[in-house]
């Protein structure tokens, strides 16, 4: 289905006649309600509605911190332990706004798997997602500078080691990166300047990330939603009304997603982070074992494996920008791994190689996997994580790069069905006419 | 006599007039952008204050044989190692060994000072502070990322491309150096 469909908004009243002429605000927000959404969708599309939550939530705790919190290299980290003892409550909107970013970068994690499992990127939905990638980039920026705010030892380590990734520049021209890093940090190195321009654009991001999400629900209404069956809605019988049937599956979900997010906030509201930013930031010590928030983890393990600071940094990037290619470099016509059983074993290694990735960066580079034997001063020698990470960059890498060209043009496809009714109502090989009758008679 | 007729359809026909409008007009707002936007990019960079702070005063009488401090100079930490003669004897030995930036012992010190080695220790990977004592050189190894240092503060092996940068100082006394 294209776009939406003839509006049913009827104004009843006369105000409402006198503002639908005017601002047809109520239209457009009856039409939303009303929007066919295909019938077969399962929980995994439940977590745009739950990111939507997240992204709320954040902004209100954050507004909320922000009236206390004091962006002074002197007085920062201060302010966070006022608000955690002084504040009214103010232990708890800390825990659910510094938890809330795990939260959020755990739905939007499996929000993105699902649209490469299902093949959501691919057309008409390429636009939706590349907004959805500005939108990951624009949480990663605003999650890194929410991390310096409090002012820790891990909180300025982190920003240090980011900041200084512009530096590679100096490798390609001379004076580059160190001219980006000083512009960067207002001085020359991460200071007092740093920290307040980054809690500027801390709290500016999240709305730009409210602006691309309007973005991202208009491209996704153009096209519609795509679905476990990958099969684009043929007829209205495809589909249902939003309100009631997904308001109601995606509340269930965002209820439950709000059990673990509370467990979180209640029972381990530390678990997440990392005793060092109980220490007042230092820039003359950097602590022994630095290591990013977890969701940062796996780009981290991939910029460690590689030897080379150029290279080491453009890999990083790198491999956030394979998922802009994506569209383009996915060749099968076929959107759901439902009906591609090789694709489907690929993407299960690829979303293990992220999960181990993502414990490589945890691990000190010469840290064993496997320990084999010792050295003479007694270190442990065999498999190291860095040589295993190596080895999963490669693959992470090699899933754009490789499998999914070449996967496309060589693998054979199971019988995808007619219609998105016929694997509901029964046997794979239903044509559509009979599909439709099924459901008249059920 | 002039032909008004044909003067004024000159005058609207014109393509090259037109044209040099359009690209003035266009120039001009393009300048003027341009011309905004620049105060608005440069105010990140270091303020007049931040600026002033270039140079610092430090006494190292204090600092035994084998003993380093670090100070602050312009927000970075600056080591000053009192370096023991097999600290040097380490260095200068591996003068021409392999490097990723190769440079001499004697280059990093000041001539007659080689027990003092003056370093802003920024790890030149990603600007971590490499700690003494780590890595198998004997000098100072980044928490980081795994950079390690030999006791001149050069890159041995892991990620950093450069050598721990040596700061403009000069010895303004007996016991005093000056940074920057």
């Amino acid at each position: 289905m294209s776009g939406h469909p003839p509006s049913t908004y009827e104004p009843k009243t006369g105000i409402e006649r006198w503002l639908d002429a005017r601002l047809p605000i109520v239209r457009l927000a009856v039409d939303l309600m009303d929007f066919p959404t295909p019938k077969n969708l399962n929980y995994w599309w439940t977590f745009g509605g739950i990111l939507a939550v997240c992204l709320v939530t954040q902004i209100v705790t954050g507004v909320i911190l922000a009236m206390h919190y004091v962006p002074n290299a002197d007085m920062a980290f201060n302010s966070v332990e006022h608000i955690m003892r002084d504040v009214n409550y103010g232990w708890l909107v800390r825990y659910i706004h510094a938890n809330g970013a795990s939260m959020f970068f755990l739905a939007v994690y499996i929000h993105m798997a699902r649209g490469m499992y299902y093949g959501s990127y691919k057309a008409p939905r390429e636009v939706l997602w590349l907004l959805g990638c500005i939108i990951y980039l624009l949480m990663m920026a605003t999650a890194f500078m929410g991390y310096v705010l409090p002012w820790g030892q891990m909180s300025f380590a982190g920003a240090v080691v980011i900041t200084s990734l512009f530096s590679a520049f100096d490798q390609v021209i001379p004076g580059l990166g160190t001219a980006i890093t000083t512009w960067l940090w207002g001085g020359f190195a991460v200071g007092g300047a740093t920290l307040n321009r980054f809690f500027s654009l801390h709290y500016l991001l999240p709305f730009m990330i409210a602006g691309v999400v309007v973005l991202h629900i208009w491209a996704l209404h153009v096209p519609g939603n795509n679905n476990p069956t990958g099969v684009e809605v043929k007829s209205k019988q495809d589909t249902l009304p939003f309100h009631p049937y997904y308001t109601v599956k995606d509340g269930f979900a965002i209820v439950a997603f709000f059990v673990l997010f509370a467990w979180f906030v209640f029972f381990a509201p530390e678990a997440l982070g990392h005793v060092d930013n109980q220490t007042p930031a230092n820039p003359l010590v950097t602590p022994a074992h630095i290591v990013p928030e977890w969701y940062f983890l796996p780009f981290y393990a991939i910029l460690r494996s590689i030897p080379q600071k150029l290279f080491g940094v453009l890999a990083m990037f790198g491999s956030i920008g394979m998922l802009f290619a994506l569209p383009w470099l996915d060749t099968s016509k076929v959107k759901s791994m439902r009906y591609r059983p090789s694709a489907r074993i690929f993407f299960l290694l690829f979303v293990a190689t992220t999960v181990l990735l993502g414990w490589c960066g945890g691990k000190e580079p010469d840290d064993m996997v496997m320990t084999m034997g010792h050295t003479a001063t007694g270190d442990p020698t065999g498999f190291s994580v860095v040589w295993f990470s190596r080895i999963l960059a490669v693959y992470y890498f090699a899933y754009f790069l490789l499998v999914l060209p070449i996967l496309g043009l060589r693998e054979t496809p199971t019988q995808v069905p007619a219609n998105i009714s016929t694997p509901v109502l029964g046997g794979a090989a239903m044509p559509a006419g009979s599909a439709a009758q099924a459901e008249k008679k059920g | 006599m002039v032909d008004t007729a044909n003067a004024e359809s000159h005058l609207k026909d014109d393509p090259s007039r037109r044209d040099f409008i359009h690209i003035a007009a266009v120039t001009g707002a393009v300048g003027g952008v341009a011309a905004l936007a620049w105060p608005l990019v440069d105010q990140m960079n270091p303020s007049g204050d931040t600026l002033a702070l270039a140079t610092v005063e430090y006494d190292f009488s204090k600092v035994a044989l084998g003993q380093q401090v670090s100070i602050n100079w312009r927000g970075k930490p600056v080591f000053i190692r009192h370096r023991t003669p097999a600290e040097i004897a380490k260095a200068v030995a591996d003068d021409h060994a392999a490097m990723p930036d190769p440079q001499t012992d004697e280059a990093r010190v000041k001539p007659g000072k080689a027990d003092w080695l003056v370093l802003v220790g920024v790890c030149t990977h990603l600007g971590c502070v490499p700690g003494f004592g780590g890595g198998e050189y004997g000098g100072w190894l980044c928490p980081c990322h795994g950079s390690v240092y030999d006791t001149s503060g050069r890159i041995r092996h892991g990620p950093a491309p450069k050598n721990l940068a040596v700061p403009d100082y000069a010895f303004t006394g007996p016991t005093k150096v000056k940074i920057g």
